[in-house]
C-alpha cells in the first residue's frame, strides 16, 4: 500500500518530466531544425510585417477580392478562437442565414447556382480554402472589378488550385489568401483597403 | 457518394489491415518482455525509471493490487493536473499570460484527461498555457492511453494464464507501454505532421496585419449589436489577426495514437494547424485505429489462437464499414431544407452537407474521420457532429453507444469487446445447454455477473443524467439547437463522457456547474466502474484450470462466431438505447423529411 503510493507519486513526477517536458522540447528542437517554415505556422511577410498565415483564412469582403467561406470563429476569422456555428440541420437560424446569403450571392452572379461551401461556415472558422466551383462562381465579379479578362482571372485561380493529394486524398481546393495576394501583385494599382459593406 | 470517396475508405481499411499483424507481434514481445529492436536504447531508460520510482520489476501482482496501483496512479496524476491548471499563471511556458482555470472547469478537465475522455469545456487556445498543454494535457494523453493498454494486456493474461493468482506488474506494464508502444511512434509521427504543416514552437501568438482592413459590426459581450450616437449600428475597424500557435504537433500525434482526442485548439482536428492536409488527416485516422487493431493480433498470439484474434478483427471491421457507409451516404445527400444552394457533388466541388466541414476534407474524409473517432474512444473531430444531418449525426452517437468496441480506444476497446465475447460465448452455451467455455476457460456465474455489471453501469449513467438534464432548467438552458436536436445534444454529451470518447454535439454549453460536475462524475464512473469488474473477471479467469476443447465447445475462431459477436453487440446496444434514439435523431430525420424546422 505505502510502497505503491510512493511509486505513484514518483512515477507521476518522473514521467511528467520525460513525456511532458523532454519529449515536446525534443520534437520542437528537431522540427525547428528540419522544417523551420512549417513549424512556425507558414507565416507570410510583406515589407517585414507578418500579414497572415498561408493556411489560416482571413476576412475578405471587398468586391475586388475572392471571398473565403463564412466564419464562426470568434467575431469571424479569429485565429485565437477557432470554431463553427454548431447549428443543427433543422435549425431555423441556419436555414434563414443560408437563404439570405444565397439571395445576396445570386444577385451578384445570377448565371450560376451558388456552391454549397460558399454558404456554409467551415468547421474551424479558419478554412483557408474554397472549392474550385466556389472560385469559378466569383470569377465574373472579380474580373469586372479589376477590369481584367475572366480568362486571366481563371488562369490565376488555376495556378492556386491544389488537386487531391496523391491523386485521391481529400478534395480539390483553392487557397484564397494566396490567390488574392497574387491578384494584388498582378493588378497595376496596389491594393488599397476597400470599404466593407 | 463518389468512387474517390469509396477509394479513400478502402485504402484506409487496407492500411489498418496491414498494420495489425506487425504491430500486434511487436506488442506481444513488449508485454512478454522479449527482445525488440528498440531495446538497446530503451532498456537503460526503463531500468533507470524503475530505480528512481522504487519498482521491483520481477514482482507480480494479484488483480486486486493491480487495480489498486492503477487507481493510485490515476488519483495522484489527476490531482497534479488540477493543481497545474489552478496555478498556471505562476508557472513557466505561459507567454500569453493565461489566468488560473476556474475550479469546476479544472476539475472537469482533470477528470476528463485522466479517464482518456478528453471532453473539453474550454477553448484551448484561449485558456491553457503551453505548460498545461504539454506537461498537463499531452502528458495525460500518454498515461491514460498507457493505462488503457496495460489493462487490456492484464485481461488477456487472465485468459492465457492457468491456475495463477497474478496478472502482471502494473508499474512495469505502464512503463513498457509508454516507452515502447507510445513514445517512439509519437516522435516519428509528430515530425511527419510537422512536415505536413502542423506547427511546433513556443513563441507567443503572432499578430498579423491583414491584407484588407475590415469594418465589422460592433457587438457587446452578449453578442448584441451596439448602436452608435446616430442610431446606426456602430462598427469596429479590424486590421489585425492574432494567430494562435504553440507546441501543437507533439500533442497532436499522441492525441490520436492514444485515442485521447483533446485538441490543442477548440476546433480540434478541423483546425488547419492541427490537420493541415488530406495526408495529415489520413495519418491521424491511421494513428487512431492502429494500436486497437494491433491488439486483436496480440490477443490471438498471447492466447495461442491467432484465428480468434482475426475473428474479432473481422467483427470490428464489419461494424466499422456499416457505420462509415451510413454516415457517408447521409452527409452526401445534403440538407433538403436549404434552398438556392448547389449541394450536388461535381468534379469541382464536394457538395453535400458542408456546414461545419472543411473543404480540403470534403464529405468522404469528414465522414470517415467521424466514424473512426467514435468507433475508437478518440473524440477528435474534423467536422462538427452537431451540424451533421440527423442520421449522419446518429452514426457517431451509436458508435459510442456500442461501448466503442469497433476497434475502440487503445486497450479500452479490447477489454470492452472481451466483455461482449464473454456474453457471446455465454449465450452460445445457453443455446446448446452446456457450461460455456472461452479459450479453454469455463465461464461461470461470477464472470457473467461482472460482465453484466459493465454492460449495465454504462447505459445507467447515460440515461439517468440525460433524463435529469432534459427536464430541468439547469440542463435545458445549455441547449443550442431546439427541437429533437436538443435532446440529441444532451444524450450525446453523456454518452460521449460515459464512453470516455470526448467528442461532442458541441452546441451544448458544457461549461456550467451542472454539466462540469455531472460530466466529471460520468467520466469517472464510465472509466473506473468498467475497469474494476473487468479486472475481476481477469483475476477469476487466471485462477481457472484449462479445459481442453471438446466436440461441444463453441469455436471462437469461425465466421459464425464473428456474426454472433456482432449480434450481441448490436442487440444489447439497440435494446438499451433505441427509445432514446427514436426521440432524438430518428424523430428529427422524419420531421426534416416532412419539412419541419425549429
Amino acid at each position: 500500500m505505502k510502497r505503491n503510493l510512493i511509486t505513484a507519486v514518483l512515477m507521476t513526477l518522473v514521467t511528467t518530466i520525460l513525456l511532458g517536458i523532454i519529449y515536446p522540447l525534443v520534437v520542437t528542437g528537431i522540427a525547428q531544425g528540419l522544417f523551420r517554415d512549417k513549424a512556425n505556422g507558414q507565416l507570410i511577410t510583406r515589407d517585414g510585417q507578418v500579414i497572415g498565415s498561408r493556411i489560416i483564412a482571413q476576412p475578405f469582403t471587398g468586391a475586388r477580392y475572392f471571398h473565403p467561406r463564412p466564419s464562426a470563429a470568434g467575431n469571424g476569422y479569429d485565429a485565437a478562437n477557432s470554431g463553427g456555428t454548431n447549428l443543427g440541420p433543422t435549425n431555423q437560424k441556419l436555414i434563414a442565414r443560408v437563404a439570405d446569403d444565397a439571395a445576396r450571392l445570386a444577385a451578384e452572379n445570377p448565371n450560376q447556382p451558388v456552391p454549397v461551401d460558399l454558404l456554409t461556415t467551415s468547421a474551424s472558422g479558419l478554412d483557408p480554402h474554397i472549392s474550385p466551383a466556389a472560385a469559378e462562381f466569383q470569377v465574373p465579379r472579380v474580373a469586372r472589378e479589376r477590369q481584367m479578362s475572366e480568362e486571366a482571372i481563371r488562369q490565376l485561380v488555376k495556378k492556386h488550385t491544389e488537386g487531391r493529394q496523391w491523386g485521391f486524398l481529400g478534395e480539390p481546393r483553392v487557397n484564397v489568401l494566396e490567390l488574392n495576394l497574387d491578384l494584388d501583385s498582378q493588378s497595376s494599382q496596389r491594393a488599397t483597403a476597400s470599404v466593407a459593406r | 457518394m463518389t468512387a474517390n470517396g469509396w477509394l479513400q475508405i478502402a485504402v484506409f481499411l487496407a492500411l489498418i489491415f496491414l498494420v495489425t499483424k506487425p504491430l500486434g507481434i511487436f506488442m506481444t514481445r513488449v508485454f512478454n518482455r522479449e527482445r525488440t529492436f528498440l531495446d538497446p536504447v530503451l532498456r537503460p531508460v526503463e531500468r533507470l525509471l524503475y530505480r528512481v520510482t522504487c519498482v521491483d520489476e520481477k514482482r507480480e501482482m494479484a488483480w486486486t493490487e493491480y487495480a489498486f496501483a492503477m487507481l493510485l496512479f490515476s488519483v495522484v496524476s489527476m490531482l497534479v493536473l488540477y493543481l497545474l491548471q489552478r496555478t498556471q499563471l505562476y508557472l513557466p511556458f505561459n507567454p500569453q499570460k493565461m489566468a488560473a482555470v476556474p475550479p469546476e472547469l479544472a476539475f472537469n478537465t482533470a477528470a476528463s484527461f485522466t479517464t482518456n475522455t478528453n471532453w473539453q469545456n474550454y477553448t484551448g487556445e484561449a485558456t491553457m498555457s503551453y505548460l498545461i498543454q504539454m506537461a498537463g494535457l499531452a502528458y495525460h494523453n500518454f498515461t491514460s492511453a498507457a493505462v488503457g493498454i496495460v489493462l487490456a494486456i492484464a485481461f488477456i493474461r487472465g485468459i492465457a494464464r492457468r491456475e495463477k493468482t497474478t496478472i502482471g506488474n502494473f508499474w512495469v506494464d505502464l512503463v513498457r507501454t509508454a516507452l515502447w508502444v507510445l513514445l517512439p511512434f509519437c516522435l516519428v509521427g509528430a515530425l511527419l505532421l510537422v512536415a505536413e504543416g502542423v506547427p511546433q514552437n513556443l513563441r507567443p501568438y503572432d499578430h498579423a496585419k491583414i491584407v484588407e482592413t475590415q469594418q465589422v459590426p460592433k457587438v457587446d459581450a452578449n453578442g448584441k449589436l451596439v448602436l452608435g450616437a446616430d442610431g446606426k449600428p456602430a462598427t469596429d475597424r479590424v486590421s489585425e489577426q492574432v494567430i494562435a500557435q504553440g507546441p501543437i504537433a507533439s500533442q497532436e500525434i499522441i492525441k490520436e495514437w492514444g485515442t485521447n482526442g483533446g485538441g490543442f485548439f477548440n476546433a480540434n482536428s478541423a483546425h488547419p494547424f492541427e490537420n493541415p492536409t488530406p495526408l495529415s488527416n489520413l495519418i491521424e485516422m491511421f494513428a487512431i485505429f492502429a494500436i486497437a487493431a494491433g491488439l486483436t493480433y496480440t490477443l490471438g498470439q498471447m492466447t495461442n489462437s491467432s484465428k480468434h484474434g482475426w475473428a474479432v478483427w473481422h467483427a470490428m471491421a464489419i461494424l466499422f464499414l456499416t457505420g462509415v457507409l451510413t454516415l457517408y451516404w447521409a452527409e452526401s445527400r445534403g440538407n433538403p431544407l436549404l434552398h438556392g444552394v448547389d449541394q450536388h457533388v461535381s468534379a469541382t466541388q464536394p457538395g453535400g452537407n458542408m456546414e461545419g466541414k472543411e473543404v480540403r476534407f470534403g464529405i468522404a474524409a469528414s465522414s470517415l474521420f467521424a466514424t473512426v473517432t467514435t468507433d475508437a474512444s478518440c473524440g477528435a473531430i474534423n467536422g462538427w457532429h452537431d451540424s451533421f444531418t440527423p442520421l449522419g449525426g446518429m452514426v457517431p452517437l451509436v458508435n459510442i453507444m456500442l461501448s466503442e468496441t469497433i476497434f475502440g480506444g487503445v486497450g479500452a476497446g479490447m477489454y470492452g469487446i472481451l466483455i461482449y465475447v464473454v456474453l457471446a460465448v455465454f449465450i452460445a452455451g445457453l443455446m446448446v445447454g452446456r457450461t460455456p467455455e472461452y479459450l479453454g476457460k469455463k465461464i461461470e456465474a461470477y464472470d457473467v455477473k461482472m460482465a453484466m455489471l459493465v454492460t449495465l453501469v454504462f447505459p445507467f449513467v447515460i440515461l439517468v443524467f440525460t433524463a435529469i438534464s432534459s427536464v430541468q432548467g439547469f440542463g435545458t438552458s445549455s441547449i443550442l439547437n431546439p427541437g429533437p436536436h436538443g435532446l440529441t445534444e444532451i444524450l450525446y454529451a453523456f454518452t460521449s463522457q460515459a464512453g470516455n470518447n470526448g467528442s461532442a454535439f458541441a452546441g451544448l454549453n458544457g461549461n456550467t456547474t451542472w454539466y462540469n460536475v455531472s460530466g466529471a462524475l460520468t467520466m469517472l464512473i464510465g472509466r473506473f466502474m468498467m475497469i474494476i469488474p473487468m479486472l475481476a473477471i481477469s483475476g477469476s479467469l487466471a485462477r481457472k484450470k484449462y479445459v481442453p476443447p471438446s466436440l461441444g465447445t463453441f469455436p471462437v475462431t469461425t465466421p459464425l462466431f464473428s456474426v454472433l459477436l456482432i449480434s450481441v453487440i448490436v442487440i444489447v446496444g439497440a435494446l438499451t438505447f433505441f427509445p432514446a434514439l427514436s426521440l432524438g435523431p430518428i424523430l428529427e430525420h422524419l420531421l426534416m423529411a416532412a419539412g419541419r424546422t425549429f
